[in-house]
């Protein structure tokens, strides 16, 4: 046993001075390789971190200090792109004159009148640009310079928007961010910085309600309400880099982008021609530009509410048109109604009418149809779908009337069973009399 | 020749001839009275003709939320008479609780429920509980709107009821709220439970009958004629159920029942939601109650004050027992049971009107 | 002398009974009368327990088409209930089945064998072939069902 033992310890036990050997071996090699590893690892992020404008600049309250403290969400910053790759200089440098060193391509502050040519040092740099974002434009500035904004900046007005009244600048988020001032949700607020402040836009003698009016619109409901980006805002119609009101002539090609039929069916029209002379501006002359509601029946015809009457007098064809197509829309919209009516009648009743109902919806696609036709501010064309859908709507009609005819067919049918029952009544009351009248009383 | 063979052959296995000896010796008392015999039969005549077109239905009816008021459509527009066989059910339904009422209350006033007759009463309550139970249960079966929605205000009334409301609630709900489960429990309760029942509560109400005879008021005692059931009195019934054919028939013409708007459990309830004419009373009663009374709810006392009274239906015959010792007593009951019947119909007709 | 049965007729305790001609009218009347009556009544039962043509109550699917009728990269309406659907056997084969109800504005679309889209008239909206909404208004995707094959028919289910 205690052989045994003996034998064990001396197996296992590590010979004193080489086990000291050991441990103080491993404990050193995997100190140093930390440290290299730390030390190799530590280096780029503390040269990337070295940032002395940053560095600076956070230690600076109010404007001064501001830009380094938005950098942190900018999109660039998130590229490997930092201060100086806008504005030049030495970021190494500690010392003020060293960082801001002309000789080390040091630019400042750009002049307002500048800002375009700053920003598209880079952004018109298609092979650059290929680094980032290779589907990203590279004609911004080239668009901006026949924007509105940009020609009054060639005069020398800096009041007008450049690149980071709308982008903003240090804090850049891409479009796609929602936080971004130029994301879809945030682009009308964002016109309406400087186009909705009367004051400062005195001197250029443009109305200042746009963005008021748009917020009451369809397409700002679209846009806000059912979050459907696809819901034009400011620039959608107008460009953004080449912003700029659409010309008079052009503005159906404009609302066409999205309401094809309307717009090829409009240009097809006796309106385009007049409307274009007289310098209405095509689709926003009926429905309006900003303020744009949803269109109902009561814009066509002779009613009030119609826009047709703005110009069409009593007498003149156009106002016969325009008071026919309403008439006639109207017509096949009570005979639905009518159908409607009776069919939900009669399978209330319990009767079954499934087949006039589905038929309906041919009718109802008719009036669909109907009111985009009017565009063409043709009676004959717009009747092309009224007739037939009224014809379809009165069929469904009389189906409804039959099925209620089937309902009276079997009440009739029901009450002369009756007469046939109570004939039976008589009978067994005459045989009762007779069996009774031969028994014992 | 033939007839007597198959006769004596039937005889000596069943034993038809003791059976049919003592239904020639079933005789009908005649007096003024009379004519409030029929309406039990009618009853029952009526239960038949809810039985047979119930059995129909049921060839074609889906007792689920998604499918019920499908079927019931279907029945009404794709099968062959099915709008006449639902129609008369629903009908059929109507008359049945009202000819069942006319024979309570003849019976009631007669006191028809005196010794020896306390068990045939006993039962017939018991039935009335059961027709109304069918009635109940029978409502939410189409699933349109107007069920829906009676059917959820009469869930909540019985929900009111102290101590086991809330149980009685999720019993009848199979839930907490009318659902899918309220329909399939209904179903059940219609088709399979309560038939179950009332086949043997009937058995039961008409051995009894059969037993005791039928009852003469006291006044007729010394002198009625009598009446041989078969042929004659039962040709009589015939002819009323004859009739009553005839007026199923018409109500299925004049006022067919319609199939109205498959239920929404989420849409609000319709305004002026009613009950079934035979609760209307005690709807409209309900309406009528302060919403506090002392410190308790008036809806609850107003329930806890009609179930009083069903209980005391069941115990009439047990505290009236021998009438004719006292006048003053009969004439308390007949004037109770006037007054009971005239709140009945008026505020039946009061709560249509309004 | 006495009442013996055969002696009914003729006694004097018995009140006017009819002579047997008009008797044997009434029973033949009466006869008659009662068999139509139940005739009446067993013919409706009759009737109403053999299944009718349609013998589903639900229209939860329905035979839209026969495969002899739709060849390859054509679109068919068809009523399921009181809706509209449509169908389509695209160019490869495939049968797919949507609802035919834009959720634009209601109009009723159509399958373009062209543009092997699916394409709402009233105002350019577009569907691919898995009835996503793609181009134009439409806010929503197309209900889309499943499709099965029975021999030659096509059937459509509602889910």
């Amino acid at each position: 046993m205690d052989k045994h033992r003996e034998l064990v310890r001396a197996s296992t036990e590590v010979p004193r001075d080489r086990r000291l050997h050991d441990e103080r071996w491993t404990g050193a090699a995997k100190l140093l390789l930390v440290a290299t590893v730390v030390m190799i690892t530590a280096y780029p992020i503390g040269a990337q971190r070295k940032n002395s404008c940053v560095e600076c600049h956070t230690r600076l309250e109010g404007k001064i200090g501001d830009p380094a403290r938005s950098i942190k969400d900018d999109v660039h910053l998130s590229r490997g792109l930092s201060c100086n790759d806008c504005h030049g200089g030495d970021p190494t440098q500690d010392d003020k004159d060293a960082a801001k060193d002309p000789r080390k391509g040091y630019l400042g502050r750009p002049r307002t009148v500048d800002i375009p040519a700053f920003c598209g040092k880079c952004h018109n740099d298609a092979s650059f640009m290929k680094k980032f974002n290779p589907a990203l434009r590279v004609d911004q500035e080239k668009e901006y310079s026949t924007s509105v904004h940009g020609q009054l900046l060639r005069t020398g007005n800096e009041k007008v928007a450049t690149c980071i009244s709308c982008h903003g600048v240090h804090g850049i988020r891409a479009v796609s961010d929602a936080l971004s001032s130029v994301y879809p949700l945030n682009v009308a607020e964002t016109c309406a910085k400087c186009h909705g402040q009367a004051a400062h836009m005195a001197e250029f003698k443009i109305p200042t309600d746009q963005y008021a009016k748009y917020k009451q619109s369809v397409h700002a409901k679209a846009l806000y309400e059912r979050q459907d980006l696809s819901a034009p805002t400011c620039n959608d119609c107008h460009g953004n880099h080449g912003a700029a009101p659409p010309g008079i002539a052009s503005v159906a090609n404009v609302c066409g982008q999205c309401h094809a039929r309307q717009a090829e069916l409009f240009q097809a029209s006796a309106h385009k021609v007049a409307f274009d002379n007289m310098g209405f501006g095509e689709c926003i002359k009926c429905h309006n530009n900003h303020d744009i509601a949803a269109p109902t029946d009561e814009l066509i015809g002779t009613g009030e509410k119609s826009v047709c009457i703005s110009c069409h007098k009593p007498g003149d064809k156009g106002f016969a048109a325009a008071g026919e197509m309403r008439t006639i829309i109207d017509g096949l919209l009570g005979q639905i109604e009518k159908s409607r009516e009776i069919l939900d009648r009669a399978e209330r009743a319990g009767m079954e009418v499934s087949r006039p109902k589905f038929e309906l919806r041919e009718a109802i696609d008719g009036v669909t149809h109907a009111r985009v036709l009017i565009h063409t501010s043709s009676t004959a064309e717009v009747d092309k779908v009224i007739g037939p859908a009224v014809g379809v709507a009165a069929k469904t009609y009389k189906a409804g009337e039959d099925a209620i005819a089937e309902l009276n067919f079997r009440r009739k049918g029901l009450i002369v069973s009756l007469f046939f029952i109570l004939f039976l009544a008589v009978l067994v009351y005459l045989k009762l009399r007779e069996i009774e009248s031969r028994q014992p009383a | 020749m033939r007839i007597e063979t198959f006769k004596r052959w039937l005889d000596e296995r069943l034993s038809i001839s003791t059976l049919t000896r003592t239904a020639q010796k079933k005789e009908v008392p005649l007096h003024r009275q009379s004519i409030w015999y029929y309406f039990g039969g009618m009853t029952l005549f009526l239960f038949v003709v809810q039985v047979v077109t119930g059995i129909l239905l049921l060839l074609y009816y889906r007792p689920s939320a998604e499918n019920a008021f499908e079927s019931v459509q279907f029945i009404m527009t794709e099968v062959k008479f099915g709008w006449l066989v639902r129609s008369i059910h629903s009908w059929s339904a109507n008359l049945m609780i009202l000819t069942l009422f006319i024979h309570m209350f003849s019976v009631y006033f007669m006191r028809a429920y005196n010794r020896p007759r306390e068990l045939t009463w006993v039962s017939g309550v018991v039935l009335l509980f059961i027709s109304v139970g069918f009635g109940f249960s029978g409502y939410l079966l189409p699933w349109n709107e107007v069920s829906f929605f009676a059917t959820k205000v009469g869930t909540d009334i019985a929900g009111v009821i102290p101590v086991a409301g809330k149980t009685m609630l999720r019993f009848l709900r199979g839930g907490d709220e009318v659902t899918g489960a309220t329909l399939t429990r209904f179903f059940g309760f219609h088709v399979a439970v309560l038939p179950a029942l009332a086949t043997v509560v009937i058995a039961i109400h008409v051995l009894l009958v059969q037993l005791h005879g039928m009852h003469v008021p006291t006044r007729y005692e010394q002198n009625y004629r009598r009446m041989k059931f078969f042929p004659n009195f039962l040709m009589r019934d015939l002819i009323g159920w004859i009739l009553a054919i005839g007026v199923l028939a018409a109500l299925a013409a004049l006022f067919p029942w319609e199939l109205g708007v498959k239920a929404d459990p989420f849409a609000p309830a319709p305004a002026g939601i009613k009950p079934e004419w035979y609760f209307l009373f005690m709807f409209q009663t309900l309406k009528y109650i302060p919403a506090k009374i002392f410190m308790f709810d008036g809806e609850v006392i107003g329930i806890l004050f009609f179930m009083l009274g069903g209980a005391a239906l069941l115990v009439i015959p047990f505290i009236n027992r021998s009438p004719d010792q006292h006048p003053r007593r009969r004439m308390i009951f007949n004037v109770f049971g006037v007054i009971v019947l005239l709140y009945i119909i008026v505020m039946t007709v009061i709560g249509y009107l309004a | 002398m006495g009442n013996t049965s055969w002696d009914k007729s003729t006694s004097s305790k018995y009140v006017n009974p009819p002579p047997p001609n008009r008797r044997r009218f009434l029973d033949y009347l009466l006869g008659t009368s009662a068999a139509a009556t139940l005739g009446a009544i067993f013919y409706p039962i009759i009737r109403f327990m053999a299944p009718p043509q349609v013998v589903e109550a639900m229209q939860s699917s329905v035979v839209a088409a026969k495969l002899s009728e739709l060849p390859p990269n054509s679109g068919k309406i068809f009523k399921f209930g009181s809706k509209p659907g449509l169908l389509i056997r695209t160019a490869s084969g495939e049968l797919k089945a949507f609802s035919a109800v834009c959720t634009h504005l209601d109009c009723i679309v159509q399958y373009r064998s062209d543009t092997k889209q699916i394409w709402c008239a009233c105002h350019n909206g577009q569907y691919n072939l898995n009835g996503e909404n793609i181009g134009g208004p439409p806010p929503r995707p197309l209900e889309e069902y499943p499709v099965n094959k029975r021999g030659d028919d096509i059937v459509v289910n509602r889910s």
